[in-house]
């Protein structure tokens, strides 16, 4: 039986790696979101029924962002790397790692943001377009500011799903918590060190939720009494 | 100022083809209040949302101070829609923004410039009585208050129009007073064109000047409130007191009811000098007597309108009746029978 990893070293692996994992998933988060929520929001305004019907444009959205959401996520690392070569230089590292996560995350929030814009009710978005308002100042002033506390939420969901996807992305050597209990724990049969990535990675879901969350209802001014 | 002439509106579902708007033609003058009432699926919604510049109609013209603006589209349409401020339908507040938010919304988008905008914002809140909750979020505002607010927000753009659509179907007889108020408040203070779409007849008694019926998406009568009630009109039985029932003289008791009188007759009275005076005047002057079996008194915005059932015995009954038909009241004879069934 081989000696334990020492704390020390234990400690030294999961620092470095806990920094990957803060590094691809936040930069993949706000690349996903810049892409996903105006994405979404065309997928919303261009539905039977919203602001800007557009059928065909619709269907065509809807398909790409299903199909997007259909693929597994190891599938996609490997299928798009001719992909994240053009676009980051490299297919191996945090940073080859940051495009299909970007990619994988950009259907799943576009999807949850068109799902937060329905919870803006329809009589709320006819009331702004007989004031006048321009399709753009109604997407901006009403569908994004009323579901504003939705969207928030929808981006810590997908932050969350970004550490677990992160953990595949070990195979392109991103590094990571997730790979760092695959290799250590898992493979080296390594106990401190999976239990240690395990700890980290549960207390990191935990924080962006909680912090997420709290963000949301800040923004939330319904049901406030008397603040 | 706002008309609208001969409009059609039809949607076609799988098969079948509804007519919602079966030539509806309006016309409402400057600084009056009309009431468009119906029963539900008369149209009413379909004509509030045509109206409103929501909905498309097939054929027709909505013109505002004479500007047709059914045709327009883009800037053009956008630009119509500030001159008809519209109170839509249920809870229309952006929850996420303050009473004062909400207000500006249309300033904003006609681009006024932020200091003028909150002046014209906190204007409009006192207009509405509610310049003390210019900070409160919707749900921290009543039901009227936050009705109250829409009004606000729909007049500030400062439209020659106001569409209400069912502004007091969720409220309380109390609430639905002080939202009514601030309707005539608007009309009276800034001299908008106020047309309320409603199931309610009381909006129409407190309010309206004018008043039009809609039936299968056609308008079955228009006029005057006023002027409708003195005739057998649908708005007059709807608007009215009804007089067969308040004496309990069934038709089982019509002949000790009934019975004794030489004549029956319904009789409506508009204005307070009929009100008060016709019917004891005819009593006397041609030596009838004269009861009132039924019916009762109303007010139509500010003028006393009484319906009365009345009993009369005498040679000369007939002679009075005519003589309350000529100092204006509307008599309608009844014979026993009538009366009876």
């Amino acid at each position: 039986m081989k000696a334990e990893t020492p704390w020390s070293k234990v400690f030294q692996l999961v620092l470095e790696a806990t920094g990957d994992t803060i590094y691809m998933v936040g930069v993949a988060t706000v690349f996903a979101a810049l892409f996903g929520v105006p994405l979404g929001v065309l997928l919303h305004v261009t539905a039977p029924g919203g602001l800007s019907p557009q059928r065909l444009l619709h269907r065509l959205l809807s398909l790409v962002v299903d199909v997007g959401r259909s693929m597994p996520f190891i599938i996609l690392l490997l299928a798009i790397s001719p992909f994240t070569k053009v676009v980051s230089g490299t297919t191996l590292g945090a940073d080859a790692a940051i495009v299909p996560l970007t990619v994988g995350a950009v259907p799943f929030v576009a999807r949850l943001v068109d799902n937060a814009l329905r919870e803006v009710d329809a009589t709320v978005v006819e009331a702004a377009v007989t004031t006048g308002a321009s399709r753009m100042k109604i997407v901006h002033s009403v569908l994004l500011r009323e579901s504003a506390p939705g969207l928030v939420g929808a981006i810590g969901v997908t932050l969350v799903a970004l550490v677990g996807y992160s953990a595949m992305a070990g195979v392109v050597g991103a590094g990571g918590l997730g790979d760092l209990a695959i290799r250590y724990g898992y493979q080296r049969y390594d106990t401190r060190v999976m239990i240690a990535s395990i700890v980290v990675l549960a207390a990191l879901v935990i924080v962006v939720q909680f912090g997420f969350d709290r963000v949301a209802r800040l923004l939330d001014r319904r049901r406030r009494v008397n603040a | 100022m706002i008309t609208v002439e001969n409009l059609v509106k039809t949607f076609r579902g799988r098969g079948e083809t509804l007519v919602a708007l079966d030539g509806v033609s309006l016309e409402v003058p400057q600084g009056t209040v009309c009431g468009v009432v119906g029963q539900s699926g008369a149209g009413k919604s379909t004509l509030a949302r045509c109206v409103a510049l929501l909905e498309k109609p097939d054929s027709g013209a909505i013109r505002v101070d004479g500007t047709d603006l059914v045709s327009l589209g883009g800037a053009a349409l956008r630009a119509a829609r500030r001159r008809i401020g519209v109170v839509p339908q249920g809870d229309s507040l952006l929850r996420q923004r303050t009473a004062a938010g909400n207000v500006a919304l249309p300033l904003e988008s006609a681009g006024a410039a932020r200091l003028q905008r909150r002046a014209r914002v906190l204007e409009l809140l006192d207009l509405v009585g509610l310049a003390d909750k210019a900070g409160a979020y919707p749900d921290q505002l009543s039901g009227g208050q936050r009705q109250r607010v829409a009004i606000a927000r729909a007049l500030a753009g400062s439209p020659s129009v106001l569409l209400a659509d069912e502004p007091t179907s969720a409220l309380d007889p109390e609430t639905t007073a002080s939202v009514l108020g601030v309707l005539d408040r608007a009309r009276a203070e800034l001299g908008v064109t106020v047309l309320i779409v409603t199931h309610d007849m009381d909006v129409v008694r407190r309010i309206c000047d004018d008043v039009a019926v809609l039936e299968k998406g056609r308008v079955v009568e228009h006029g005057k409130v006023l002027d409708l009630v003195a005739r057998e009109s649908r708005t007059a039985s709807a608007l009215l007191p009804t007089t067969d029932q308040i004496t309990g003289l069934s038709s089982v008791d019509s002949e000790r009811g009934y019975g004794r009188f030489d004549r029956i007759a319904d009789v409506t009275l508009v204005g307070f000098a009929a009100v008060g005076a016709l019917l004891p005047e005819a009593s006397t002057r041609f030596g009838v007597q004269l009861a009132v079996l039924g019916g009762g008194l109303t007010r139509l915005a500010d003028t006393p309108v009484a319906r009365f059932r009345v009993g009369l015995s005498g040679d000369r009954a007939d002679a009075a009746l005519d003589f309350i038909t000529e100092h204006g009241g509307v008599v309608q004879r009844a014979t026993r029978e009538e009366v009876a069934a």
